[in-house]
This record gives structure tokens, sequence and C-alpha cells, in this order.
């Protein structure tokens, strides 16, 4: 854990529709200068009374100092808790609590990494970016999507990144196919030391394989539904190989939701693993039930 | 006006009655960086078994109206890891820890209890009854009153004289009251109601299960009436044995009407997951309820619901915010 997060009434500034995705613009003083990339921020939806008792988890794409410090989140309308944040109006109120989790670890050389996001979780990576640039990191961009509605800040990264591919299903932007196929030529052709990552598992299993074939790390932000954002409510447990060498069920929202590629078990998430610690006894190799 | 907020569970005096409850607070260090936990009356642990447990596979939780419904098959570290990480911190900060024990047996129970007695900083034990119990084809503790007996016993017995024994207990069996008479017979020094409902939830999308485990148990604002109604029923039949209130309370009022139910300490669950900073919120709102009524000790307003109306209370015009005292007071 990092330093302590706040909780703070947020007050909303600007919301902007662009494409599939809403773009929230929060006050939220404390949030922004405590904020590291690939933190997220917990909100409370349907107000003080609301019966929506979980709350809704949005990586950060921006901080700025102004106005005491703002954030600015990325989300699409996918249910009743993002509906009602969607017909929000400027200087309503919102129950902030964040930055939490654990951020992505930055290399301290000047080196060249490949910042590679799939749809709305791509809004992890350019607060990275921007912390990438001032310490003469080459971020390189990938990003995907279902079709050209659902890429993220194609255009932002261009500013922020020496270079940027896109990669949609259905071909209506960049080229045809999965972000991450493009992959392996970008690692050979930029030289790159690290990948960092965010999107849906299957993405980001296929960016660990591919990263450890050449040898660099991957760092993943790993989108788990989370229940609560602060670690209470054990709902976004993902089973990861620790330092001990032995599979820990971790919560996302905590130990995550960066982690190191090759530490998740990618292809059991959503098991516990028969060899996890504390996995039911009876499934246990090599021991009488 | 100030008023005395302390709370008394057996030997254990707490400072004030506003406690976490079992599994919906973290381990104390999630919490503690939105408050300090010293001022809460108690913190109560997750249920801590004696092996460590990875739960159940994921999807563990869903969302129901004012409810939620999880599955997370208590995972825990077990109490080797508990002792050694989890609860110094909480002795640390000066923390009341209250620690919820659980079992599949009543070896089980009683091997937790026997190593907590030892050590520092354990202000009471709860007996998470809600466990199946694998000699009796998985039903759970709390459903019959001789195997929740059975359990209080055990756990009693290896627990110290000075610390109170508390048995959590379920609202889902026909007659509550038996179950929390046969767990008082067998020494439990209060009460605490009421663990989650066993609920379910089918998705009408994937139309399938919501949550891995099937079933789940729920919590949340959706089932405090049930909870108000099991303290009540309980107080009445056994009211000098000390109830902590749980279920649904999500503001200083909801902790008043368990305490006027019957409650000596109320418990804060769900919430906890909506607002990190509930409890020390609900804490202020409830001392704040009981002065606006004129209620100078917590004590007074445990089982008020009981007596009847017009007992030792001040009435409050509903329409004044700041509750001055009013003439109209009549004592017992």
């Amino acid at each position: 854990m990092t330093d302590s997060p706040v909780q703070v009434p947020g007050t909303l500034l600007t919301l902007r529709r662009a494409g599939a995705y809403h773009t929230m613009t929060l006050v939220a003083p404390g949030v922004a200068e405590r904020f590291r990339p690939g933190q997220f921020v917990a909100l409370a939806v349907g107000g003080e009374q609301s019966s929506m008792l979980l709350r809704r988890c949005f990586f950060v794409r921006e901080v700025k100092p102004d106005y005491g410090g703002t954030i600015e989140i990325v989300f699409s309308v996918r249910g009743k808790g993002t509906g009602w944040l969607a017909a929000l109006r400027p200087r309503d109120i919102i129950d902030v609590a964040g930055p939490l989790g654990r951020p992505f670890p930055l290399p301290r050389d000047p080196v060249t990494c490949v910042l590679l996001g799939v749809a709305h979780a791509s809004a992890a990576l350019f607060p990275l970016a921007a912390v990438l640039r001032q310490r003469d990191c080459r971020p390189c961009f990938l990003l995907g999507g279902a079709g050209s509605d659902d890429v993220l800040g194609a255009r932002g990264a261009r500013r922020a990144g020496d270079s940027v591919a896109v990669a949609t299903r259905d071909g209506s932007l960049g080229s045809a196919g999965q972000v991450e196929d493009l992959l392996p030529e970008l690692i050979e052709t930029a030289g790159a030391d690290v990948v960092y990552a965010c999107g849906p598992l299957d993405t980001l299993r296929t960016v660990t394989r591919i990263a450890a074939g050449y040898g660099i790390p991957a760092q993943v932000a790993v989108e788990e539904p989370m229940a609560c954002g602060t670690g209470v409510c054990m709902a976004c447990a993902l089973p990861v190989v620790g330092d001990d060498g032995a599979t820990h069920m971790v919560r996302t929202c905590v130990e995550g939701p960066v982690f190191r590629g090759e530490r998740v078990r990618w292809d059991d998430v959503g098991t516990i693993p028969f060899d996890a610690l504390g996995a039911p006894r009876a499934l246990r190799l090599g021991e009488r039930p | 006006m100030s008023v005395d907020l302390r709370a008394r569970l057996g030997h254990a005096v707490l400072p004030n009655p506003i406690m976490t409850a079992a599994g919906c607070g973290g381990a104390g260090r999630e919490l503690g960086r939105f408050f300090d936990v010293a001022k809460l009356g108690a913190f109560v642990t997750p249920s801590i078994a004696p092996e460590p447990r990875a739960g159940r596979p994921a999807p563990r939780l869903a969302e129901t109206p004012s409810g939620v419904l999880n599955s997370t098959g208590l995972q825990g570290p077990g109490i080797d890891v508990f002792l050694t990480r989890d609860l110094p911190w909480l002795d640390q900060q000066g923390a009341r820890a209250v620690v919820s024990i659980a079992g599949n047996s009543i070896e089980d129970y009683a091997e937790v209890a026997a190593r907590l007695a030892d050590a520092p900083g354990v202000t009471a034990v709860e007996i998470n009854t809600a466990c199946p119990n694998v000699g009796d084809r998985g039903l759970m503790f709390a459903a019959h009153p001789m195997a929740a007996a059975e359990v209080v016993r055990a756990v009693r017995a290896h627990t110290r004289r000075g610390v109170p024994v508390l048995a959590k207990l379920s609202a889902d069996v026909t007659d509550v009251v038996g179950v929390a008479m046969a767990c008082a017979d067998a020494g439990a020094d209060g009460l605490s109601m009421i663990n989650t409902l066993h609920g379910m939830v089918v998705d009408t999308t994937t139309l399938r299960p919501r949550l891995a485990g099937v079933t789940g148990g729920l919590s949340g604002p959706a089932i405090r009436p049930v909870a108000v109604r099991c303290v009540y029923q309980v107080h009445a039949a056994l009211p000098e044995v000390p109830i902590v209130g749980m279920g649904g309370v999500r503001t200083g009022l909801d902790a008043l009407e368990l305490v006027l139910a019957g409650a000596s300490a109320v418990a804060v669950g769900t919430a906890n997951i909506h607002d990190p900073s509930a409890s020390v919120r609900i804490l202020r709102e409830l001392e704040t309820a009981l002065r606006e009524r004129g209620i100078a000790r917590l004590a007074d307003a445990v089982g008020l619901a009981h007596k009847p109306a017009g007992t030792l209370i001040r009435r409050i015009d509903p329409n004044v915010g700041v509750g001055e005292p009013t003439e109209q007071e009549t004592l017992q």
C-alpha cells in the first residue's frame, strides 16, 4: 500500500460525451495530488439514500492542479450505476474515494516503453505516458477496440507518445484485428524494454505471453470488477503467484490493479487453483482426504 | 448535554457501541487508511479459521436492491498469520479487537479459541455459527440449538474468564429465540445478530446464477427489518443477555432502531463497502440522535421499544432539527 487515499465529496466540473464514452471531470481535492499512474478512484453512485451499495471503480485519465485538484475519468453506460453518473449535471456532488491501488512501477533509466490499451481501459495509460516522458522514456502507444468509436484517445496519444498504432476488430480504424497482434512487430522495431498494458483479461494474457517471449517485463493493470475499491469486500480476488512462489488469492483493488503479467495465473482466473494457499483440502494433491 | 455512550458486553466495557461487522471491515488496515480504528467501540475481525482459506471462485458479489449478495467463502489467512500480522496491528492502534472465529467442526472452533487465549489484545471472541458443520452433512451450526450450544461450550471452555464470548446467530431458522437460549445456557456472554440471509440471484442475460457459489448471503439495508425483529424477540426472551445488533445499519438512526429493539451495541457491515468512513459517521449520528431525544445514557435506550409509550423519553418535535429538551419527561 502506498500513501493513504482520501474520501472527499467531489464536485462535477464537466461531463462530455465523445463517441461511446462519457468523460467526467471532478474537483476532488487531495485525490489529484496523491495520484500516481495506474491508480483508480471508487465512486458512490445513486446519492446518499442509494439502493446501489457497491462502488464503481474507474481508472484516472488525467489529473490537474486546477481548483485544488481535478481528476478525469472515462466510462460508458453499462448499467444503472453508470447511467446515474451519465445523468449528473455540473456542480452535482459525488462521493470519491481515492487514489486507490498499486501504481505502475516506473523504469529508472530512459527506456522505450510500449503502452497497450483496449477500449476505455486505455485511460490508465495517459497519465503514465506523461510521467514516462518526464523521465526521458519513449512511450509508444498501441490502442485497440471493437470499432473506431471504441478506441479511446487516439488523438491524445499522438501528442503524448512517440508513436501510435491502432487496431480495431471491425477494421474501421487502423488495422483490422486484435491490438495485441501488433505488439511483436512494435517490440522489435522500437526495441522496447517494457510493456505496460490495460484491458480485458484475454488481452493481458496474450500481452504477457508475447512480452515473455522477448524476455521483457509486462506490467498489466487488471480490470477485474471491484465492488468497494478499498479492500474490505473480497470480491476482486485473483490467483497470483507471490514472492514465496505460492499462489495466493489476492485482491485486485489492494495488491493490484497493477501486476507483473507473469505472476497472474491467467488460465485459472475465475477459479480457485487446487494448489492455491488455502484451497479446499480435498482437492490438494498428495494429501489424503 | 454529553451522552454517555459506554456499552457493556459481559466483562467488556466499550467506550461506545459502534463496531464493524465481521468480514465487512477488512483486517483493520483497509479502513484504518480512512479513520482511526481505535475510535470505534470495537473492531470485529473477519472470521478466522485454523488454516488459511482461499475462498470461493469469482464472481463473489452481486448487487441487489438495497443489498449485497456475497459468496466469498470466508477467505482468510488462518490463525497463524492472523496472530503474527493482523492482531498485533489492531493492538498497536489501540483498537479493541473482537475476533470472529470460524470452523467446520467443534474441534476447529476450540483450536482457534485456544490459540487466542494466549494472545494479547483480544477484547472478545465472536463465534460465527453460520459455518457448515461437516459432522452434520454441512448443515450450519446455527441451524440447530444443540449444535450451536456445543460450539459455544467448546469456545467458552478455551477462552479466558474475563473475555466475553459472543455467539453470532443466523435469522435463517424457524425459532431464533430457541437458538439464542441454547447459546446463552451454554455460556455465551452475549449474542450477535443477525448474520446474512441465504439468497440467490439469477442473471437474466447469461441465464445462469450470478454468483460462482450459486447461493450467497444477503446483507445491507434490505435485511434491516429482519434484524430488528430478531433483536426484539431475543431481547424480550433474554433481557439480561447483551446483544450486538447488526443487519443493514447505514445511519445513526438505523443504529438507534436496533438499540431500541434491545441491542447493547451495534455493528456496521455492508455500509463499509459503500462508504469506508460509515462507522465513524454512524457513531456521530447516533450520539446526536440520543442527544436530540434527551437520552443521556445509551444504556437507558437499550430495549426501550419494549416499554410502554412515554417511558423515559423526552419527546422531540419532528420539525425541530436540534432537539432542545422539552419539559415533558416521565421517569419510570
